[in-house]
């Protein structure tokens, strides 16, 4: 487990000691492949609980670190390719954020207890502001400065909350702990008045750092300013651990008794969040802002999902994997189109299948992963969340999923087949040596070969852990 | 019974040396040596012996408009209490009786200037009224504050012995609304920050507009209502602050007295040390004093 | 020590409101760093038997230096980086922000009633204060212009959070307050820099220049 946190952490020391702009990338590939190397050594021999029970794997944990570390490890490797094209920009703060930010996720992925938990989410926080600045314009400046302040406010509101839940174990007899397996062991005595009360402000804590409608303000700008390469990070793994966060949260509301309001209030949330990125999905023209929207519904769905439990919240745990990778394959194929066309605009952009043919084709095959269709693996998770709400008798919340899922469908479709079909001659004029490459197109196809595997089979080890996870939210 | 007439005495002998306190105070802060302490009392001595003029254009109104005021604020002082004795003349509700009166007495000035038929005291008249509709509503509630602090309905009794159990308890409230009132104690009576009495200039004043028409006895009463009117609130405020037991009534109030004094000088530092402000916030800070006499009676009534 | 503490309570919601009326910034800054030195007094006002005074005193000066030198020398310096000094008229104004932070005052008093503490009564206006400055704190980001006033905004409604730390710091390891003061330092530390960043790019601290990106 050490190696998981120490190795990327070293690789930022490393990163930001380098003279030299052509290493760090390569610090960037060594951090993240060490990661993945201690994330198969723990599938292989599950490590023991250390610090005293502060970190720990359980199964919700290693689902969100696998996904992230797979996706990280694909990300460094484009981002080879990506940081020697834009070797005018200086990488230090970069590369050193960008493996911090790793550490961070792990911290998270690994956290037991609540404060701790909050502390490593704090960091992606900050670290993650000066990585969206990378561009260096006015625009990038105002979507980190947009992203500090909403969730720098966020985590301060899951600060309150994490210290009502302090005060809730704090009563006669209580647990007097903020460690997850201390609180769910004691979960009886918990003061409720407290928990519902903490359950709301971590809500909208960490529903901000997740991206939830109505805290979502921050996502369109971020995502639509950042680096391709860094909106696959955020929407495929700063918002998976902060999913985390608030499984952990109901896992302890449901042991004190708050289940049933927790879950009704994610239910809302997560339909909301769904219906929120159908309609500005709609008319869409800048095709990043787009993704945003797309990463507010999945999450949604998430949400959705653990809401109802059962086999939903299994089938969430798969989504969350999906997500991830989709979001990878959307992110760099898009990050691939923005640099040939020098703009992101459906208006501007056209014909990316022809000119990037990798790349407009993956946009286009992402598109369809992400938005359900089969054989891709997303139409197995959803079709898992759905199944668990009709189990489950919510007929209302299924009917509305599946409408919400078509709106989605529609309103991105229109924006992606815009950009991907027609002639490229009407388009901007492509920029000289920004085409299809093996190490830009390359990861990518990687995450799009991986996302149709999934579908077509998933192993068993990967289904029973999302099961062992789904029954761990309680 | 020695003690009430004692009382009443000083509450109509004392007012013009507490304005003259205040304009010593604010001469030792620019570094003058001042007026003497009893200028007030041969101002209006000098003035007594005046005519008055009054313009064609004015009719009855303008004439009774000081006498009113006058009658009004002298009449609001028979209620109120002065050291914690009781008043003159007290009954259950009287506090509301109170502001009524000098709302009143403002009524009968801002009559008055407007009955002069000329545009710039009506623009004075209309500030200082509308400065008072934010005023008002901040004096009630202090004294809707006090009321529920001591359980009495009565301004004798709200400022009498009660109010050292009511401190007891709820100390830091009656400290807040104490502050409150000061404040509107400075708008009232056209202090600066809200008004400077001292203004030549046309643009900036505010309550010396109103009165610029009087002359002779008018202006004498005028000017003595208005240094009643300041005893008055300050007697307010120095209860509200200072609401501790005492021996007896006559330390009692002697200690009042002495405090009244602190009261002016007060008034003298902070007309000094600030400047005016700009007409646009004077509603926010009345407004503040509110919310401050709102907090006070919300952590009363918790 | 119990009023004492009661009066350190009123204090600082008295400032949250005078902080919602106030328009100069030097003010407002020097306002929030007297709001922090005075919550550096709350864990020595609070103390118990059962509490270790070292614990104590290395809070209440960890607190008192961040909050009250550290932090706001930041602030000062961004301003006057920016050259900025008055706030313009906020988007909610300042009467209807004093009126909306005292209608926050009011809730906060009734939703601290339906919380019942664990202790006993010395902590009864602990939980409103914390609440009412967790509001104010919202308020500010919500409604001024100018990044600094924000991030002051933010300072605010992290003393609120710190406020309702000290009551958990009976139980809690005071690592959770010492995270506190970090967090807050960092995130700080980070606005200043984008602040700064800012003003170079568009010449001004005005937010409504950081309104381009929209739907």
């Amino acid at each position: 487990m050490a190696l998981l946190l120490l190795a990327p952490l070293a690789a930022a020391v490393l990163a930001f000691a380098l003279p030299g702009k052509r290493a760090r990338p390569r610090a960037l590939l060594a951090g993240a492949a060490l990661h993945a190397a201690g994330v198969v050594a723990a599938w292989l021999r599950p490590p023991a609980p250390a610090l005293y029970g502060w970190l720990a794997l359980d199964a919700p944990g290693l689902v969100v670190l696998s996904s992230t570390s797979a996706l990280f490890l694909v990300c460094a490797v484009y981002a080879q390719g990506y940081l020697a094209r834009r070797a005018d920009r200086e990488n230090r703060v970069f590369v050193g954020g960008l493996l911090v930010l790793l550490t961070a996720m792990t911290a998270v992925a690994l956290a037991q207890h609540l404060g701790f938990l909050w502390v490593a989410i704090e960091v992606t926080t900050l670290v993650t502001a000066p990585l969206i600045y990378f561009n260096h314009n006015a625009l990038s400046l105002e979507a980190a400065w947009k992203y500090l302040l909403v969730c720098s406010l966020g985590i301060a509101l899951a600060l309150l909350g994490t210290f009502f839940l302090a005060l809730a174990s704090a009563g006669p007899g209580g647990p007097h702990s903020l460690l997850i397996r201390d609180l769910v062991d004691g979960g009886g005595l918990l003061s409720r008045p407290w928990v519902r009360a903490a359950f709301v402000f971590l809500l909208v804590g960490y529903g901000t750092k997740m991206g939830l409608a109505p805290l979502h303000s921050w996502k369109p700008d971020a995502y639509g300013e950042a680096p391709g390469v860094l909106g696959a990070i955020l929407s495929g793994g700063v918002t998976s651990v902060a999913f985390l966060a608030l499984v952990r949260v109901l896992r302890v509301c449901s042991a004190a008794g708050e289940g049933a309001f927790a879950r009704q209030s994610l239910v809302g949330i997560g339909l909301f969040s769904m219906a929120l990125a159908a309609v500005f999905m709609v008319g869409q023209r800048d095709f990043k802002r787009m993704l945003a929207y797309s990463s507010v519904e999945h999450m949604g769905i998430l949400a959705l999902g653990v809401g109802i439990g059962g086999s939903a919240a299994a089938g969430a745990f798969f989504h969350l994997v999906n997500n991830s990778l989709g979001k990878g394959v959307l992110f760099l194929a898009a990050g691939n189109i923005h640099r040939a066309f020098d703009s992101k605009l459906a208006g501007r952009v056209r014909g990316a299948a022809r000119l990037l043919p990798v790349s407009g084709s993956l946009f286009l095959a992402g598109f369809l992963a992400v938005s359900g269709s089969p054989p891709f693996a997303s139409f197995f998770s959803e079709l898992a969340v759905l199944d668990g709400a009709l189990r489950g008798g919510h007929h209302l919340v299924s009917a509305l999923f599946l409408i919400l899922l078509s709106a989605v469908f529609v309103g991105m479709g229109s924006t992606v087949l815009k950009v991907v079909q027609g002639d490229p001659g009407e388009s901007a004029r492509p920029q000289a040596g920004f085409g299809d490459s093996p190490i830009t197109a390359g990861p990518p196809l990687a995450l799009m070969a991986a996302v149709l595997a999934l579908g077509l089979w998933v192993p068993r080890a990967l289904s029973e852990l999302f099961a062992a996870a789904g029954a761990a939210t309680g | 019974m020695l003690l009430a007439a004692v009382q009443l005495i000083a509450f109509l002998a004392l007012p013009p040396l507490l304005v003259g306190v205040v304009q010593r105070v604010k001469a030792l802060f620019a570094g003058r040596a001042g007026p003497p302490l009893l200028q007030p009392y041969w101002d209006l001595a000098r003035l007594l012996r005046k005519g008055t003029v009054y313009s064609r254009t004015t009719t009855e109104v303008f004439r009774a408009g000081p006498a009113v005021g006058l009658a009004a604020v002298v009449a609001a002082g028979l209620l109120m209490s002065f050291g914690g004795s009781p008043a003159a003349v007290s009954f259950g509700g009287d506090f509301v009786l109170f502001a009524g009166l000098l709302g009143l007495a403002r009524f009968a000035t801002a009559l008055a200037a407007l009955d002069t038929g000329s545009s710039f005291e009506g623009m004075g008249a209309a500030r200082e009224v509308s400065f008072a509709s934010l005023a008002e509503p901040a004096l009630l509630l202090c004294l809707v504050v006090t009321a529920r602090a001591t359980g009495a309905l009565s301004l004798s009794q709200m400022l009498g012995e009660s109010l050292g159990g009511a401190w007891r308890s709820d100390g830091p409230a009656l400290l807040l609304t104490a502050a409150a009132l000061f404040v509107v104690a400075l708008a009232e009576n056209a202090r600066i920050p809200v008004d400077d009495p001292s203004t030549h200039l046309e643009l900036t004043m505010i309550h010396e507009v109103m009165v610029l028409d009087h002359s002779g006895p008018d202006l004498a009463f005028i000017l003595y209502g208005a240094a009643l009117k300041l005893f008055l609130f300050g007697a307010l405020v120095v209860r509200l602050a200072l609401g501790f037991h005492f021996p007896g009534p006559w330390t009692a109030f002697a200690a009042f007295l002495a405090a009244m004094l602190g009261f002016a000088a007060a008034v003298g530092a902070v007309e000094s040390t600030m400047a005016r402000l700009r007409m646009s916030r004077v509603p926010q800070l009345l407004v503040g004093a509110s919310v401050l006499s709102g907090f006070a009676l919300v952590l009363l009534l918790r | 020590m119990a009023r004492l503490a009661d009066m350190v309570f009123i204090l600082v919601v008295v400032l949250d409101l005078v902080l919602l009326a106030s328009s100069r910034l030097k003010v407002a800054i020097r306002t929030v760093a007297g709001q922090g030195a005075l919550l550096a007094l709350l864990p020595v006002l609070l103390v118990t038997d059962e509490h270790d005074w070292g614990h104590v005193a290395a809070l209440a000066a960890g607190a008192l230096l961040v909050k009250g030198f550290a932090i706001p020398r930041m602030m000062l310096w961004a301003m006057r980086e920016a050259a900025v000094s008055r706030e313009l008229e906020p988007i909610v104004g300042f009467v209807p922000s004093m009126l909306l932070g005292a209608v926050g005052v009011l809730l906060s008093f009734v939703f601290a009633g339906a919380l019942p503490l664990p202790g006993p009564e010395k902590h009864a206006l602990l939980v409103p204060t914390a609440l009412s400055t967790v509001w104010t704190g919202l308020l500010l980001v919500v409604s001024r212009r100018k990044a600094v006033a924000q991030v002051l905004g933010f300072l605010v409604l992290e003393n609120g959070v710190f406020v309702f730390g000290v009551l958990i710091s009976d139980f809690m390891p005071v690592m959770v307050e010492a995270g506190v003061l970090l967090d807050l330092f960092a995130a700080v530390f980070v606005m200043g820099i984008v602040i700064f960043h800012i003003n170079r790019e568009f010449s001004s601290l005005d937010t409504e220049k950081l309104s381009a990106l929209k739907d």
